[in-house]
């Protein structure tokens, strides 16, 4: 087997939280990402699903040194990066690149497209002069984007436009990883299936490898070859796609599966949902042992107690949960 | 007879760049005690056809150009602010997406749950309170009498929502308006919302009319449907028919363009192009330049909804002429 491209090895990243304006002091930390281990093969896409707060987000940003680590490594291209000093990750951060939710936040908006996409040619050294003007065309038409548009701001764009310009800004650096970080949960249906195509095109076209992050499953599942649930900072399944989707095995899952709203009136009015009472933890102050226990219809008192490691339960297919022989 | 009858319903906004032709002629119906939903994407005029309703359409620069909404005998758009202040918030309430913007930041819960009671309904503080802590339990807030003097910021955006829900019925309104009630909130957190909006909404007897752009979410609690694009209704149907046959080119391309409904790998279908410019005027079908099925026609005159069979309307020539 090849190695992987990404490894993540029981990264933390831990948040302290402070009170008071004066006198600061310790509330609390909040355990963002508390303990992930997730391999990402050449060329594979994965899509991390959880809701809001779970530590996905934060997860993408370690990676890239938008927020620091506290603990475990992160390994890229078969060196360990985040031992890296700060001109060395430099180096290779053009392969490792993300696109936002918000494409309107993430992109400046008194640049023109044709600065947004120049500025890293430029800042990386990969192109001058007359190159740059070449390279930028070429990306506006990678993405599906008219290049005499060049010298328009993003205001003067719709939502999926602007979502082409972040992404043709993320591929400038040709990079091995992109995370994509809720890419199309902003979108419309319609601009969303367009954005969904286009990312799918230029993984083959560029032989990009993904990290997907989103809330929507059925997005997720159309585009992953593997899925990784996440709650509370940790991942409770990881698995091939269909198996993930189809038979779930944390009890987690299957409530986000079972609660997602399928567009079919007949299937709606009779399939069984996984109701679950309240809400998240705060991941300030999390739940002793299994982070899920006091949601789920399946808990027991042992629950409580250990936190569950992730354990094989088929080919490929891991979840974290001590009655996982009866689920 | 309908709760609602909302007939030919016009709001235009007037701004510097033109007219903004964000409701165009939208009729819809609603029968006491059910669910209707209003779909489309952003821009289609969901949001500003409710809002219009309730009177809560800037002006300037937005202006009822046209229409009538009789609602127990009263037309909204006609009778004044007066009498509108009074079916607002008593007979008829309204819920928005951010529950964080829709909540006064400076006021306790408790006070903001209790200011309608006392203003519609002349109730004293010491009854008000004790129909909000009923009311919270209601929508699932345990341990009332501390969530009252709680601040809006402490709560989840879950909380809120359940907040906002009992705001909109502590007066037992007849139609609750909910625009995107679940959008903003994760998955399983929409789940207990929606059920817990379809469980009061029996207790209660009210109807609901449910804005949205997720179409799993109106396949899961409606009756009946509106398809709205542009500002114009260009489907209505019960909510079976309309999945299992929608009559209308942008339905159809719209439930086509859902992930859920591909197999894995393959394309998902797309609407090419645009949503019209609503400054520009609109000669033909507004979904022509994006229709497959197009014909000069479509794009010469504008075809207005007709009715197929009883219950079953659509805004296309093509399959009003049985072509489609």
């Amino acid at each position: 087997m090849t190695r992987p491209l990404l490894e993540l090895r029981e990264l933390r990243v831990h948040f302290p939280v402070y009170a008071g304006l004066v006198r600061r002091r310790l509330l609390g930390t909040v355990r963002a990402v508390d303990g992930v281990s997730l391999d990402v093969a050449p060329g594979e896409t994965v899509g991390l699903v959880g809701e809001s707060g779970c530590g996905e987000s934060t997860l993408a940003r370690a990676v890239v040194r938008l927020v620091p680590c506290t603990g475990g490594t992160v390994g890229f291209e078969g060196r360990e990066i985040s031992a890296l000093r700060e001109p060395a990750f430099r180096a290779i951060r053009p392969r490792l690149q993300l696109i936002f939710q918000d494409p309107y936040a993430s992109l400046n908006p008194r640049m023109t497209v044709f600065d947004a996409l120049a500025e890293p040619l430029r800042v990386h050294g990969l192109a001058d002069g007359r190159d740059v003007l070449r390279r930028v065309s070429d990306l506006m038409e990678l993405v599906g984007l008219a290049p005499r548009f060049m010298r328009k701001y993003p205001h003067e764009f719709s939502g999926g436009q602007r979502q082409r310009i972040a992404i043709a800004r993320a591929l400038a650096l040709e990079p091995k990883l992109v995370i994509a970080d809720e890419p199309v949960s902003a979108l419309d249906v319609s601009v969303q299936a367009q954005i969904l195509n286009l990312i799918a095109r230029l993984r083959e076209q560029m032989g990009l490898t993904l990290l997907f992050i989103a809330h929507d499953l059925s997005v997720v599942h159309y585009l992953s070859h593997r899925i990784a649930v996440m709650y509370l900072g940790r991942l409770v399944e990881l698995g091939p796609a269909g198996e993930v989707f189809h038979r779930p095995r944390h009890p987690y899952t299957r409530a986000l599966i079972s609660a997602i709203p399928v567009p079919d009136p007949v299937r709606e009015k009779t399939r069984q949902r996984v109701a679950l009472h309240d809400e998240p933890a705060s991941p300030l102050n999390p739940p002793s042992g299994c982070p899920f226990h006091p949601r789920c219809p399946w808990a027991q008192p042992r629950c409580a107690e250990t936190v569950p490691p992730l354990e094989s339960c088929g080919d490929g297919h891991q979840a974290a949960c001590i009655r996982l022989d009866q689920m | 007879m309908p709760l609602l009858d909302v007939h030919e319903l016009t709001t235009h906004f007037h701004t510097r760049e033109g007219v903004v032709r964000a409701v165009n002629g939208v009729s819809f119906r609603v029968e006491p005690g059910e669910t209707i939903g209003i779909v489309g994407e952003s821009g289609s005029g969901k949001t500003v056809a409710s809002l219009s309703l309730l009177g809560l359409i800037p002006a300037p620069p937005g202006r009822i150009e046209n229409g009538t909404a009789l609602f127990d005998g009263v037309d909204l758009l006609a009778c004044g602010p007066k009498t509108l202040r009074s079916i607002r918030g008593r007979a008829i309430s309204m819920i928005f997406q951010d529950p964080m913007t829709a909540l006064n930041p400076f006021m306790r819960v408790g006070d903001q749950l209790m200011e309608p009671l006392q203003v519609h309904q002349g109730l004293s503080r010491r009854e008000a309170r004790t129909r909000v802590e009923e009311m919270l339990r209601l929508v699932g807030i345990q341990d009332g009498a501390r969530n009252l003097s709680a601040w809006p910021h402490e709560f989840s955006g879950g909380m809120r929502q359940r907040v906002m829900i009992a705001m909109a019925l502590i007066t037992r309104p007849h139609l609750l308006i909910a625009d995107e009630p679940t959008t903003a909130l994760d998955v399983t957190i929409q789940a207990q919302i929606l059920e817990l909006l379809a469980r009061l909404q029996r207790e209660l007897g009210m109807a609901v009319i449910l804005i949205t752009h997720d179409l799993g979410v109106v396949a899961r609690v409606c009756r009946r449907i509106y398809v709205m694009y542009a500002g114009q209704v260009m489907e209505s149907a019960a909510t079976e028919a309309l999945f299992a046959q929608p009559r209308h080119p942008y339905t159809e391309a719209l439930l086509q363009s859902l992930p859920s409904t591909h197999v894995k790998g393959e394309p998902l279908h797309t609407i090419p192009g645009l949503p019209p410019d609503l400054i520009a005027p609109i000669a033909g079908c507004p979904f022509a330049p994006r229709c497959a099925s197009a014909t000069d026609r479509c794009t010469r005159g504008a075809p207005t909804l007709r009715e197929l069979v009883p219950g079953r309307a659509t805004a296309c020539f093509r399959v009003q002429d049985g072509e489609l």
